[in-house]
């Protein structure tokens, strides 16, 4: 098995593609993948997730750019001899194949010998814990298994590069979750560069080193968990990943890194700016939610409560801004948390200088 | 509780099944018209004599020691597996190629396979005479190009006839292949090449497999109709060919020998019979999916 030193790392060099409808699927990706990196492609439905594991797989041709896995350039070679190893979203099962000749696929095409394939194919079905189900069919499996059986399969053939087309997306929550640590598991086992799509953002934040989100075909931001988080560089990533409150507001002087923002709904804040704001521009602050509290002096902006929501482990509040804004914020739940009466007036302000977050418009 | 709820209500209506009685219509017109006159056809041929007096096999074991009987009988099982050969190698990629194109091309696909369908037997088969003929159209530009001297043989020829029934019968073949093709998973072909297989490959362990059902289908119905074709066999084979149609017809019509012409029905029917069981015993094995559910 491949260790980690040897796996391979991937570039997409100013990837584009336009289908022949016309449709600007991707355009002008980069991404740098270091050799054994599990990264997600994050963005919602139609995004282009799927078109770009496609370019990879070499199933389509990019109108524009390079794929480089290692240090060769492979647009010019089939998808039969990329080493690309892909676990598409249906599982894509031979269907009047057994599950250890379904394993075994890829090394036959290899050449490999029958006695060397099945007892290669049973490994990868102990490792997978499918021991005991090699001499079935797909359809004798339940949806979780045949997934598994489809990530031994795309294993078998030691790909450089592993590619995950929303391989969870298909199963209950417990499944996911188990299916998650175990495909992180193997991979870290296999050491292979892996790229997994989802729409799913804890997916994303909790499986991968770092995460590119894609929107309309661009990508928006590449980094890591944390960083997209934390430090969201564009106005989308702040709002897919995560939930945020957006306000509207003017620039009313700027600083290095930062702003001070005149709000619609009244007050000042001070925020952080990603992409350059001067004064006088026209802007919308982003809030998470868990970042805001209620304060007792003039800090801040002024609504109302609309309505309490006690969540469990957090209690989120709604409240109407002066402008109609409707903003969340949620704090945990300690003995002491009262809920407040809708209607009660009240001022609320960021926990702590820059975090939040503005967007020139 | 129980005997309270049955007195009130009936028990609810099964609607998945329903009753036999829809069926009787159709069961009755069997019945009277393919049910009794096969066993009147059986009940002649287990006479020895014209008159259908005598009982005996005399008519079977006739048959089944002439050679000359026998010799027919191959003849036709022969054309029937030439010409399912010649529709399954040519139709195949006309399936592929519907399944691969935008609905523009699939619709004229289509209507290039079920033309034939559309035109009657007689005319096709006398266009198949102009053009395969001594001086037919092949013939003649042949001629004129300067490539032949002598005009070639095509009409009355094995290959000749194989070539107007497989035009007949390509939609029987292709039909069930389109359906088959089209309900394999695209992503199949896309998984096969990324482990490594390259398009042989793929074709031989993954698509003809799973085409497997359509293939039977196809093959299936293309044999049974290409084997009693009875006009175009006689048309375009000509007098030197006999098959079985035009071998019965002769002894019922020309020859009043019925009770042979029954026992020729019979074996036929059998002969025909074992080769479809066969295409589906090897379908069964051939591990589709779509059967073994
Ligand atoms: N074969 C095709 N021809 C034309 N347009 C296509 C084709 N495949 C995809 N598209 C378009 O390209 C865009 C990106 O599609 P893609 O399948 O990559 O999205 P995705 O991010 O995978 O979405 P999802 O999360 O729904 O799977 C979409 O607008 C889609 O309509
Ligand atoms: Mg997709």
């Amino acid at each position: 098995m491949a260790s980690v030193s040897e796996a391979k790392s991937l570039v997409l060099d100013r990837i584009t593609h336009r289908f022949a409808s016309g449709t600007m699927a991707v355009s002008d990706i980069n991404l740098d993948v270091k050799g054994g990196e599990i990264i997600a492609l994050l963005g919602p439905s139609g995004c282009g997730k799927t078109t770009l594991l496609r370019i990879i797989a070499g199933f389509i041709g990019q109108s524009e750019g390079r794929v480089i896995i290692g240090n060769d350039v492979v647009d010019a070679l089939p998808p039969n001899r990329r080493a690309v190893g892909i676990v598409f979203q249906n599982y894509a099962l031979f269907p009047h194949l057994s599950i250890t000749e379904n394993v075994g696929y890829g090394l036959a095409a290899r050449g490999v010998d029958k006695a060397t394939r099945n007892k290669e194919a049973q490994r990868l079905l102990d490792m997978v814990q499918l021991g005991p189900f090699g001499e079935r069919l797909p359809r004798q499996l339940s949806g979780g298994q045949q997934q598994r059986v489809a990530l031994a399969r795309a294993l078998a053939i030691k790909p450089s590069i592993l590619l995950l087309d929303e391989p969870f997306a298909a199963l209950d929550k417990n499944l996911r979750l188990d299916m998650q640590i175990e495909v992180k598991r193997l991979q870290r086992m296999a050491g292979t560069t892996t790229l997994i799509v989802t729409h799913d953002q804890e997916e994303a934040l909790s499986m991968a080193d770092r995460v590119a989100v894609l929107s309309h075909g661009h990508l928006e931001q590449f980094g890591t968990p944390s960083e997209i988080y934390d430090q969201p560089q564009t106005l989308f990533v702040n709002s897919f990943v995560g939930t945020a409150n957006k306000m509207k507001g003017v620039v009313v002087a700027t600083d290095a890194g930062g702003a001070k923002v005149a709000l619609e709904a009244g007050g000042e804040i001070i925020a952080r700016a990603p992409k350059p704001v001067s004064a006088s521009d026209k802007v919308t602050v982003c809030l998470r939610p868990e970042h805001l509290t209620f304060v007792s002096d003039d800090t801040g902006f002024g609504g109302e409560i609309g309505m309490a929501l006690p969540l469990g482990a957090t209690v989120v509040h709604e409240i109407k801004a002066k402008d109609g804004t409707s903003i969340k914020i949620s704090q945990a739940r300690t003995g002491g948390t009262p809920l407040r009466e809708a209607g009660t007036p009240v001022r609320v302000a960021p926990l702590a200088a820059g975090l939040a977050t503005v967007f020139p418009e | 509780m129980k005997s309270a709820t049955a007195a009130s209500t009936t028990a609810p209506r099964d609607v998945t099944s329903f009753s036999l009685g829809l069926a009787l219509p159709l069961g009755a017109a069997f019945a009277i018209f393919f049910v009794l006159p096969l066993a009147q056809l059986f009940y002649l041929s287990l006479h020895n004599d014209t008159a259908a007096t005598v009982w005996g096999l005399g008519q079977y074991i006739k048959f089944l020691t002439d050679p000359f009987s026998l010799s027919v009988l191959g003849a036709t099982l022969l054309l029937g597996a030439e010409v399912t050969l010649a529709c399954l190698v040519l139709g195949y990629p006309i399936a592929w190629l519907y399944q691969r194109s935008g609905s523009r091309v699939q619709t004229l696909i289509i209507m290039i396979v079920l033309l034939p369908l559309l035109t009657s037997v007689v005319v096709r088969t006398f266009a198949w005479i102009v053009i395969l003929g001594r001086q037919g159209i092949i013939n003649s530009v042949l001629q004129s190009l300067g490539l032949i001297g002598t005009p070639l043989r095509m009409i009355y020829t094995q290959g000749g006839l194989i070539a107007a029934l497989a035009q007949v019968q390509m939609p029987l073949m292709v039909l069930p292949l389109i359906t088959a093709i089209g309900r394999i998973d695209p992503n199949l072909s896309d998984a096969s090449a990324s482990l490594g297989a390259g398009s042989w490959r793929t074709f031989v362990k993954v698509m003809l497999p799973l085409s497997m059902p359509g293939i039977i289908a196809g093959c299936t119905l293309t044999y049974a109709a290409a084997i009693t074709a009875f006009i175009t066999q006689s048309l375009v084979g000509g007098g030197q060919m006999l098959f079985m149609p035009m071998y019965l017809y002769q002894q019922a019509s020309t020859l009043q020998n019925w009770p042979f012409a029954a026992a020729i029905s019979i074996i036929f029917l059998f002969a025909v019979l074992a080769i479809v069981a066969l295409f589906s015993t090897l379908g069964r094995r051939a591990r589709g999916y779509g059967d073994a559910r």
